[in-house]
């Protein structure tokens, strides 16, 4: 059975005080019973709202770090001008969600682009799923993200962000242009919405959950 | 809004000492990080704070972001701390994401699921 592309989303305005802790205060520590690191990755095109999706349902403001691609044979050369040209840097931001006494759930707002292939393995190795964030101006934007992630088999629903000024493609057609199979879930969600970012992360840990009881229509 | 600082990376070379991570090295993105002991004199800076942060459990990605370096960095300043029994590591559990699935699946653990599920319908 295919997914229902019309499930209604509706989304809520944030009510007060379920917002982030305001940027420059500390996060919050982990209690001490913390021991298992979980991962989702929320992968698409620049401004595509990754940022925005990671921040309204972290219980911390979205923190930014950077990697940056290191190769073995380069840290030996004694050569600095050589090593600084080899060096490629890709930001990246994250948020926070404590589940429970024991899991916490980080979120990773990752660039789709190819350019940042080195960062993905990383990003992806151990995750549960991926969430890949559609703008309907810029679909084209996250074949790319989709190739790879269907050549890693690593499961993942799309999020149609919806901008006033874009294209209102119906989900089915945002389907056909991804050319997915059925089973995979195509949302509707706002990523300002807490509400509807919380929607988007329990559809897919139910997609997860129904492909691994191994009923995936 | 850019959190992190354009550092030459001559810095980053004097910070870990040209060292880049091994292959074999432990650390996930999410890997939680625990200090065993305190900071002591004549620490390098770097590990001093990073002794401060995870007087708490605190995320690799996490620590990355605290310290303004990249994460490859950070590892090899973890690895330093964790031959020296000054920090330990409590890793992802198995099961998630990984490839057991005859089909080439990655596909996590149903109880770790449904413990996930649970939670965000708290949120
Ligand atoms: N209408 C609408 N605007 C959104 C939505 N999500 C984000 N935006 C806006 O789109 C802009 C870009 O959002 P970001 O969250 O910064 O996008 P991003 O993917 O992190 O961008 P980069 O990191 O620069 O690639 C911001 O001005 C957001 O307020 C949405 O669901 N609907
Ligand atoms: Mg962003």
């Amino acid at each position: 059975m295919a997914y229902n592309d019309s499930d209604p989303q509706v989304p809520e305005a944030d009510p007060a005080g379920q917002l982030p802790a305001p940027a420059g205060q500390p996060p919050a520590p982990l209690p001490g019973s913390a021991h298992n690191g979980l991962k989702i990755v929320i992968v698409g095109g620049f401004g595509v709202g990754k940022t925005t999706m990671v921040g309204s349902v972290s219980e911390i403001s979205p923190l930014s770090t950077e990697e940056v691609m290191t190769q073995a044979s380069v840290g030996v050369d004694d050569d600095s001008h050589v090593r600084g040209k080899s060096t490629t840097t890709v930001a990246f931001d994250f948020g926070r969600i404590s589940l429970d006494s024991s899991n916490v759930l980080y979120l990773f707002g990752a660039p789709g682009q190819e350019r940042f292939w080195f960062l993905w393995d990383q990003l992806f190795a151990g995750s549960l799923g991926a969430v890949v964030l559609i703008d309907t101006r810029r679909m084209k934007d996250s074949w790319y993200a989709i190739d790879r992630l269907e050549h890693h088999r690593m499961p993942f629903v799309v999020a149609v962000n919806r901008f006033d000024d874009g294209p209102q493609p119906s989900l089915s057609k945002v389907r056909k242009a991804l050319a997915i199979s059925d089973q995979i879930p195509v949302v509707e969600c706002d990523a300002r919405v807490r509400e509807s970012s919380k929607q988007v992360l329990i559809t897919l840990v139910s997609y997860l959950t129904r492909l691994a009881s191994g009923r995936t229509g | 809004m850019r959190a992190i600082d354009r550092e030459s990376p001559d810095r980053l070379y004097t910070v870990t000492h040209g060292r880049v991570p091994g292959d074999d090295n432990p650390f996930d993105l999410v890997s939680l990080i625990v200090a065993e002991r305190d900071p002591a004199e004549g620490m390098q800076s770097e590990h001093v704070k990073i002794l401060t942060m995870c007087r708490t459990p605190m995320a690799l990605a996490e620590v990355s972001a605290g310290l303004r370096l990249p994460i490859s960095v950070v590892k090899v300043l973890l690895q330093d701390l964790l031959d020296t029994g000054g920090i330990t590591v409590r890793h992802p559990l198995p099961g998630a994401g990984r490839s057991d699935d005859p089909d080439g699946l990655h596909l996590p653990d149903r109880d770790v699921l449904k413990q996930v599920l649970l939670g965000l319908q708290r949120l």
